[in-house]
């Protein structure tokens, strides 16, 4: 026993005992995951995704699309006895709270891998997050070329299994100057958002419908405000410059006000409509008068590609999710967690970010979604190829999409690679 | 800047014509949104921040309504009465408790609101956006007059938004009630001395807001996206309107909706990457030419 005034030394061994327990405490609730779970039987892999807001329905065919092949992992037995557990956390859209939750995913939840599930804006956040930690992470909806065509941005646990911008633009580019050399369409003009993502997109598809058609000419260019409600401005400058074309990369609720807002005005009627993210269920059940003959790409569709796989991918879906249909980035992110689960298989159940990072490169897995029946994660830049790029045209009843053109993935990688060394990337 | 391009449109009777009209439908349903602003902040002295929320539900009851019934009439009746009857609840339980309050007060409760309902409306009505559908009577190829192209549903919706602010300035003007509501504004104190129960005034009054705001939404609703939030842009230029036609004023804005729809069409044309800082300009002009707005009095 310690007489009063005097100063106690050291620890005593019940202090350092209630130490140790507080220790242990604190790894098992939140800290020090790593060492805590890394050799647990459950892998927890992480999913930062948009699920309030606006496009709230994407992120959550996100997380379903993810969960589908989870599932199916799970009751194959996983691999070296481990099983994976989806966490799935929302970013509200916000690149500063994607990488928040990202780190949380990490440092306080014991994820072991993550799907950034994340439109551009946030997915650049989480690339950051991800260059220090060594840890498996595979970017499965951002679009944009640069984050993995631009050897700075390379991390080598890092890929991504979305379509990349430059490919979907070419594809479309050579669709569109097919189009346009049949029927004489030299006056185009472009309706897309006036954001990073519409300016980009709208360059790169008139570019290589350019290239493939020399003989276009864009007149002018309209570009209303994200989530803008009244499109009938615009409209009637569409109207007042009298265009032979239109290519359109506006998406969601603003592509669905924009044809129900055109319709009116018989936008359509006289006008060669190109519209890249138009072929998503999201859109086309929503558009309650869709008109016929417009081309929309293919952003996912049970039948682009046309196999038994993709039919069972659809239908697996909508009976797992009733009132719910898949979206691009369901397909994106079911093909981000088949890799990742094919990886595990091959590691025996092992986490380590090398070793799951050796297992993808160059890795081909038969898919749903590629155009051959497979998609390759390309091992030199780590992202995937050789998946549906499509144009069709739509119909107003289910499967909206008739006269459906595959773009060559042989043109489609040439014209990447022109790009690449033309952008200092290569 | 494209002025050639305006200059070749207003030179063109067809493109006057089509731009006219649709600057006038787009001001025509800001009209409805931004009287019930208007309206409200002139008698009640509250500005109302969830007034674009109010919009929503208007947008949401006609839809509820629409899906089954395929009755557009029975739509906008939803849209306006079932707001209007959510403007009263509002109203009695939250808004009158922040009457004479400083505007941050006003605003915390207001915003609450619009994000409460914004939630409401994704639990409810579920997180993806709703597509109405145009009502099959106006499913018809548009209208050619003199070259210009005018859709019929918009000449509806112009003619509508008229009958219905015509609706409000005669029920403010000319009948008892509208007496009693302006003198409310004047002096409530002396209204309630004289018997007349005023919180009772004052619910009628909020809930006329409401319904001319969830009226705009039902009517807007088979060209819109419906989303939880979609009341937010409207909610912006409705108080540009008040700020330009005047606090308070109806005939006001009236006035400044229609400049802001013109200003938008032609602006598209002319201006088209500065249209939205047309309107800031203006209301700035505005602003500095005569700080009370085009109609407005000096504010209590």
């Amino acid at each position: 026993m310690q007489a009063k005034g005097t100063i106690r030394h050291g620890v005593s061994r019940r202090a350092a005992l209630k130490g140790a327990g507080a220790l242990t405490l604190a790894s098992g609730i939140g800290g020090f995951p790593h060492i805590a779970k890394a050799a647990g039987k459950v892998i927890r892999v992480g999913m930062n995704t948009i699920l309030s807001g606006r496009v709230a329905l994407v992120g959550t065919s996100s997380s379903n699309a993810a969960r589908l092949v989870i599932d199916k992992f799970n009751a194959e037995g996983g691999a070296g006895g481990r099983t994976i557990e989806l966490v799935v956390r929302d970013s509200k859209g916000r690149p500063d709270e994607a990488a928040r939750v990202v780190r949380d995913l990490m440092d306080v939840e014991g994820c072991e891998i993550i799907l950034d599930s994340e439109a551009s804006s946030g997915a650049f956040a989480v690339h950051e997050v991800m260059r220090t930690r060594g840890v498996l992470c595979i970017h499965t909806n951002s679009e944009t070329s640069q984050l993995t065509a631009d050897p700075k941005m390379h991390i080598p646990t890092v890929f991504r299994s979305a379509r990349q911008g430059i490919q979907d633009a070419v594809g479309g580019g050579q669709y569109a100057a097919a189009i346009a050399k049949k029927k004489k369409l030299t006056r185009w003009m472009t309706c897309s958002p006036d954001y990073v993502y519409g300016r980009d997109n709208t360059a790169q598809f008139m570019e290589y419908a350019k290239i493939f058609d020399p003989a276009i000419r864009l007149v002018e260019g309209a570009w209303p405000k994200l989530f803008q409600p009244d499109y009938t401005p615009v409209i009637t400058k569409i109207l007042q410059e009298k265009p032979q074309a239109l290519y359109s990369a506006l998406w969601g609720g603003d592509l669905s006000a924009f044809i129900d807002q055109g319709n009116l005005y018989g936008l359509f009627h006289n006008i060669d409509t190109f519209a890249v993210n138009l072929g998503d269920y999201s859109v086309l059940k929503a558009v309650k008068s869709l008109p016929k003959g417009l081309h929309s790409g293919s952003r996912y569709n049970r039948i682009v590609p046309h196999s038994a796989a993709n039919e069972a991918f659809y239908t697996a879906y909508t009976k797992r999710f009733p009132g719910q249909w898949p979206t691009n980035w369901s397909w994106q992110n079911a093909t981000g967690a088949a890799f990742m689960c094919d990886a595990l298989k091959k590691t025996g159940g092992k986490t380590d970010g090398k070793l799951l990072a050796a297992a993808i490169a160059g890795r081909t897995i038969k898919s749903p979604f590629g155009v051959k029946g497979t998609i390759t994660m390309r091992a030199e830049d780590h992202t995937i190829i050789d998946y549906a790029v499509a144009y069709g045209i739509t119909e107003p009843v289910d499967p909206y999409l008739t006269d459906i053109q595959m773009a060559d993935w042989g043109a489609i990688l040439e014209h990447e690679a022109e790009w690449k060394k033309k952008k200092g990337y290569a | 800047m494209d002025l050639s391009a305006l200059g070749s449109c207003v030179s063109q009777v067809s493109c006057v014509v089509t731009q006219t009209t649709s600057g006038l439908i787009s001001g025509m349903l800001l009209f409805l949104v931004s009287c019930g602003l208007t309206l409200i902040f002139g008698v009640l002295g509250v500005v109302n921040f969830a007034h674009g929320s109010l919009y929503m539900l208007g947008a949401f009851f006609a839809y509820t309504v629409y899906v089954p019934t395929h009755s557009f009439a029975l739509a906008i009746l939803a849209g306006a009465v079932g707001t209007g009857l959510f403007g009263i609840v509002f109203e009695r339980f939250f808004i009158s408790r922040v009457y004479g309050s400083d505007v941050l007060m006003q605003l915390l409760v207001c915003y609450a609101f619009v994000l409460i309902l914004d939630d409401v409306v994704k639990m409810v009505w579920g997180a993806s956006y709703l597509s109405m559908g145009m009502p099959e009577a106006f499913m018809v190829p548009p209208l050619f007059i003199a070259g210009g192209v005018v859709p019929p549903f918009y000449l509806f919706l112009i003619g509508i938004s008229a009958l219905f602010g015509l609706a409000l300035w005669l029920l403010m003007a000319r009948t008892r009630f509208g007496k009693v509501v302006r003198a409310a504004a004047q002096n409530g104190d002396m209204v309630a001395a004289l018997g007349i129960r005023t919180p009772y005034v004052f619910a009628a009054v909020f809930a006329l807001g409401s319904v001319m705001a969830g009226a705009a939404g039902a009517l807007a609703a088979p060209v819109r996206s419906l989303t939880a939030g979609m009341g937010f842009s409207v909610l912006i230029e409705s108080f540009i309107v008040t700020v330009i036609g005047g606090m308070g004023s109806i005939v006001g804005a009236l006035v400044a909706s229609i400049l802001l729809g013109l200003i938008q069409s032609f602006g598209a044309i002319g201006f088209p990457l500065f249209t939205d800082g047309l309107m800031f300009t203006f209301m700035a002009v505005v602003l500095i030419v005569k700080p009370t707005g085009l109609f407005g009095q000096r504010v209590r």
